[in-house]
């Protein structure tokens, strides 16, 4: 199982989401994608949409503004 | 199947080329099917080098306006247009051409990117691809 890192630190709107969307594309199912960012609203639809793709969310952390949020495709 | 969004960009004005593209990428992100329908000014924007024609839909101020807001976007970390035209098709989204407008405006094929291109088709396509989906815009 591999585990993909997308970095979407300084990214706005809808960069965040669709990097997002396009390495949950790649992936096989199993792997793990991690996507870091600061955009704010990103942290919360991700989740949203990580939910509406029928995906798992693991994890979701923020530190000093720098959000991490990790899905098992 | 998948839910699906259906747009109509009937602009061609730059901010909101970019909010097609920005909901259309949205929805494709949020596991939807997505179509955005290219009609009258949104359908110059197809034409090869003319992405980012567009002038501003307000305070374009012969250009100046625009040249702000552009300035202003790339500050802010904001994808082009480009960008955001070469993700909408990574993600699955289907661009269709209105063959009405092209008849009407003396627009070619080979006046357009065609590579995007997936239909040239006209309201029927539109009607069609509109009443299955569960979101539908005129822009």
């Amino acid at each position: 199982m591999a585990e993909i890192k997308v970095d979407c630190t300084g990214e706005t709107c809808p960069v965040p989401l669709v990097e997002t969307r396009k390495a949950l594309r790649k992936a096989q199912k199993g792997d793990i994608v991690e996507v870091t960012g600061t955009h704010p609203s990103s942290k919360k639809e991700i989740p949203m949409a990580v939910k509406a793709l029928g995906l798992e969310l693991i994890d979701i952390e923020e530190k000093n503004g720098v959000w991490k949020i990790t899905i098992r495709k | 199947m998948a839910d699906k969004a259906t747009i109509i960009l009937h602009s061609g004005d730059m901010d909101k080329v970019f909010s097609a593209l920005i909901i259309g990428n949205g929805a494709l992100a949020m596991g939807m099917e997505v179509a955005i329908y290219f009609t009258f000014w949104g359908l110059q924007r197809l034409k090869k080098g003319g992405l980012e024609k567009g002038p501003l839909s307000k305070m374009n101020m012969l250009g100046l306006g625009k040249w702000m807001v552009k300035q202003r976007m790339k500050k802010a970390g904001a994808a082009s247009l480009e960008r955001l035209l070469q993700d909408f098709k990574e993600l699955g989204g289907r661009i269709l051409a209105c063959d009405m407008t092209m008849a009407v405006m003396g627009i070619k094929k080979e006046d357009l990117r065609d590579d995007l291109i997936s239909e040239y088709c006209a309201v029927g396509t539109y009607i069609n691809e509109a009443r299955e989906s569960t979101i539908t815009l005129f822009i």
